[in-house]
């Protein structure tokens, strides 16, 4: 199968983000990246779209898997401000898959406060869900077999291949 | 006349600068020939010597067997057999046992036991002190009279230089032998290893030298002063050495034995915590063993096996909660060997140091001579013995070879004549 | 050391699995416990101060030997990891009645827990019990006799980094009772695996064992020329007992001597930090003024122990997480 240009889906998705923005009325959201390849998005979003503020989420002591795999050893913590009580959050990562990640970073910025809202940003979509969590802005689709995976490199300039 | 032959042995006894291969012929309990046929007799039973060593069997000059008072631990029946095992035909028993042999009933009850169980002898040591409490003298007459071959303070304290002075003398009035174990239990009290290096990193208080040789200045002066015959018992470090060698060149009568494990082990062996490692008097370093080893090959130390059997809770717990001691008899022979076979101990010095010497300190004849009690061993240096923990014969779960292969072992015993291996 | 320490405490692969001692535990170990006990020092300044990380995970409080302040920090780090707690205090129940450490052990394995968090008054004990338990239970030293304390060591590594960027190329003294400090002799290890320039002992010499420089530190007998030039100072805490042991004099000598004051800190480098794993006796090993002066850092201490803590429980549970999975993976 052919890979897209990560590139142009990303200038796609950065400007439909623009224009949702706008639509929902959202002048001041919080953009927070989930490390490590949704750190490299969101800082790509925050220039194009001139956003004040970035945070970051480790999500290493949110996972469901603990008792599977045992602790990640570069947990690198996560930088967000004090509270994120009643503020817009643009959740971002760079692929989503199964959706246990989007969950355990919602749990975890549940932990900071209760947020407006959170709407959920994706450069990819490999499909393979294990829960009801769905991107609200999503870059490209990709359809995989079965032992494919996909390996994203950044942040300049964002290119992705296969593993 | 019935007798024994071993043929082809090489015997081995130093105190007769006795080293060759040869004929023994062995009836009534005594050894008959050596080298030569006897006139008349018929030979009822011989045992093929080739490849082996006969040697006088060894004797020790102090092990806990355990009994009366530590059913758990050990008997005197498994003790002196396991001894056996090793080369052992005298056994000398210590006196801190539960109740201590500090009256004639209970020595006469350790001779009995060790009657019954009929291997080693069992020569028991009484205590100089009642209950070793170290404070008043203990009745010595009755304890000589009842067997005892010698009084020990079995590492006890004395509860001041005025008490171990009257014991001293007072034993001399019998002319006893007394056995001092040398320890200044203000500068050992706490202490669980030798102080040292490895004690400081492990954070484990520590037994230091002085602690031994303070004691021994205490007692060899004690000695000299009132002209007692002593023997100093379980010497660990090189600092006691140059001392016993200069009582000895002022003219003193003195002897002394160090435990095996001390010219094998280091304190480096306790790393890890290992509570088997833990024994008293402490493993010291290796300029103290080296120092060890030199002395019994230059004829100055006996050699003893501080024997100490215990079971599995006394040293499954944490090394500063875990009671001291080790199971030697099981390994003695093939640990022993080792240390010959490496070179750090000559055969004469080593079968001298567990034969000749010991038997002088305790009084009496003991040798491969024709004439003699028939008190020996048959040994198969390179015979290799697998000691698996299930069939120790020792009941004591604290051996240093459980588990191992080792090479050396005793083919036969022989006590008074009689085979028991 | 002809055995190492580590076949205890660590996996096959080098990750934590027991917390025992910070002897042999290498650079980036060492470096990892830092750095993951930092994340958790920013989720203890947020709102909601628990992680779901060892959630249904029971963590065992045994202590055999007292001591409130270091088992409520490890209480308070176990609820911070949402895992649930149980405070024994061993000294004052079962092993009092004559029942053995062996027993006390087999009976705490029946109730299926996860972490022993273990203080003892004998050295090695957290050793031994790593070595008796059964397999996928995770045990954390919390101090054995005079051995070691390596969580305290660790807490002190994360003051040190946070307050003078990095342990690499520091001058560390540390002053008092070291005989019997199971905190200095951790402390010691983890400076020289950190990269410090030089570590310092300084006491009276009853206080200090003989062979201490062997650990790797220099050894000082006046507190003037230790402190030279020094970027941290660590001041032990002197219990009043030593007076009592013939190894000191009573009355005001130590503190003559040994006391830290505010003269005496400036012949440190004046940036220094001033540090006491606590509780601090003022007027005996240091004076108030400096205590609560600006170059101390005491305080801050009391809240990175928590976060280590969490740290090296999250670290030692996933590495005998991992172990489980292999011994299962090699079952099948």
């Amino acid at each position: 199968m052919s890979l897209p240009d990560i590139e142009q889906v990303f200038t796609e998705l950065a400007d439909n983000l623009k224009t949702y923005l706008k639509e929902q009325g959202i002048d001041d959201p919080l953009l927070v990246g989930i490390r490590t390849g949704g750190v490299w998005v969101a800082e790509r979003i925050q220039q194009a779209l001139n956003i004040n503020e970035a945070g970051s989420l480790d999500i290493s002591f949110y996972r469901d898997d603990f008792t599977r795999k045992g602790l990640h050893p570069q947990v690198q913590g996560s930088d967000l401000p004090d509270s994120v009580e009643d503020r817009h959050i643009l959740l971002v990562d760079d692929v989503i898959m199964s959706g246990r990640t989007i969950r355990a970073a919602m749990n975890e910025l549940f932990d900071y406060g209760r947020p407006a809202s959170i709407t959920l940003v994706c450069l990819l979509d490999i499909g393979r869900r294990e829960l009801p969590i769905q991107p609200d802005l999503c870059g490209a689709t990709l359809i995989l077999s079965s032992d494919e995976l996909i390996k994203l490199s950044g942040p300049q300039p964002l290119s992705i291949s296969l593993a | 006349m019935r007798y024994l032959k071993i043929e082809q042995a090489r015997l081995i006894d130093p105190s007769l600068q006795l080293d060759t291969v040869t004929d023994v012929y062995v009836a009534e309990g005594r050894i008959k020939a050596i080298g030569r046929k006897p006139e008349s007799g018929v030979i009822e039973q011989s045992i093929d010597g080739r490849g082996q060593w006969l040697v006088p069997g060894f004797v020790d000059l102090g092990a806990h067997l355990a009994e009366p008072g530590f059913a758990q631990k050990g008997a005197i029946a498994s003790e002196t057999y396991a001894a056996c095992s090793s080369g052992f035909t005298h056994v000398c028993a210590l006196p801190d046992t539960k109740p201590v042999v500090d009256n004639s009933a209970i020595v006469q009850q350790i001779l009995e036991k060790a009657q019954q169980a009929c291997f080693a002898h069992v020569l028991p040591l009484g205590a100089l002190t009642p209950d070793l409490a170290g404070e008043q003298i203990a009745s010595m007459a009755s304890l000589q009279d009842a067997g005892c071959v010698a009084l020990s303070n079995a590492r006890q304290p004395f509860k001041s230089s005025y008490v171990l002075r009257r014991v001293l003398e007072y034993a001399a009035t019998y002319d006893l032998l007394v056995f001092l174990t040398p320890d200044d239990v203000s500068l050992s009290a706490g202490g669980s290893m030798h102080e040292g290096p490895v004690a400081t990193r492990m954070g484990i208080p520590g037994i230091p030298r002085t602690a031994e040789t303070i004691a021994l200045a205490q007692m060899l002066l004690l000695v000299e002063q009132t002209g007692v015959r002593a023997h100093i018992s379980q010497i660990s470090c090189g600092r006691s050495l140059v001392m016993l060698r200069q009582a000895r060149e002022a003219g003193m009568r003195i002897t002394a034995d160090t435990p095996l494990a001390n010219l094998i082990y280091t304190d480096e062996s306790v790393i890890g915590y290992n509570s088997l490692y833990k024994v008293l008097p402490p493993l010291r370093t290796e300029v103290d063993r080296q120092a060890l080893l030199a002395a019994v090959n230059a004829g100055e130390l006996a050699i003893s096996s501080n024997h100490r059997p215990h079971d599995v809770a006394a040293k499954k717990t944490t090394f500063i909660d875990a009671q001291p001691g080790m199971s030697m008899f099981d390994g003695f022979l093939p640990l022993a060997l080792q240390l010959v076979e490496k070179g750090e101990l000559t055969e004469a010095a080593f079968i001298t140091a567990v034969c000749s010497k010991p038997a002088a300190v305790l009084g009496f004849e003991h040798g491969l001579q024709e004439g003699q009690l028939f008190n020996a061993a048959l040994i198969d240096p390179n015979q290799e013995r697998c000691f698996r923990r299930s069939h120790l014969l020792s009941q004591g779960r604290n051996s240093p070879v459980a588990g191992l292969t080792l090479k050396g072992a005793a083919t036969a015993v022989f006590v008074d004549g009689r085979k028991v291996i | 050391m002809t055995t190492n320490p580590n076949n205890v405490q660590l996996t096959a692969d080098g990750r934590l699995k027991h917390f025992l001692t910070t002897e042999g535990l290498s650079k980036a170990l060492l470096t990892e416990i830092l750095d993951t006990a930092d994340s958790f020092i920013s989720t203890q300044e947020r709102a909601i101060k628990k992680v779901p990380l060892l959630r249904g995970k029971t963590v065992v409080n045994l202590f055999f030997e007292n001591s409130t302040r270091t088992r409520s920090t490890f209480e308070l780090a176990a609820k911070r990891l949402s895992a649930d707690i149980l405070n024994l205090d061993i000294a004052r129940s079962a092993t009092s009645k004559g029942e053995t450490l062996m027993d006390t052990l087999w009976n705490l394995e029946a109730m299926y827990s996860d972490v022993f968090v273990v203080r003892h008054a004998d050295s090695g004990a957290a050793h031994f019990i790593a070595e008796q338990v059964t397999p996928h239970v995770a045990i954390i030293n919390a101090g054995d006799g005079r051995h070691a304390h390596p969580t305290q060591a660790m807490l002190d590594m994360l003051t040190i980094r946070r307050h003078k960027g990095s342990i690499e190329g520091k001058v560390v003294a540390v002053v008092g009772d070291i005989l019997h400090s199971r905190v200095a002799r951790s402390q010691i290890y983890a400076l020289n695996t950190l990269g410090a320039a030089e570590v310092r002992v300084i006491g009276p010499r009853t206080l200090l064992p003989r062979d201490i420089g062997g650990l790797g530190c220099k050894v000082f007998y006046k507190l003037e020329d230790g402190l030279k030039d020094c970027d941290v100072v660590i001041m032990l805490r002197l219990q009043q007992e030593r007076m009592q042991d013939a190894l000191l004099p009573a009355g005001s000598e130590f503190y003559k001597q040994y006391g830290l004051t505010v003269d005496r800190l400036k012949l440190a480098k004046p940036d220094a930090i001033v540090m006491h794993p606590g509780p601090i006796n003022r007027g005996i090993e240091i004076e108030s003024t400096v205590a609560d002066g600006a170059q101390s850092v005491i305080l801050n201490q009391v809240s990175y122990g928590i976060a280590v803590r969490m740290a090296v429980m999250a670290m030692a549970m996933s590495g005998q997480q991992q172990e489980r999975n292999e011994r299962a993976q090699m079952e099948l």
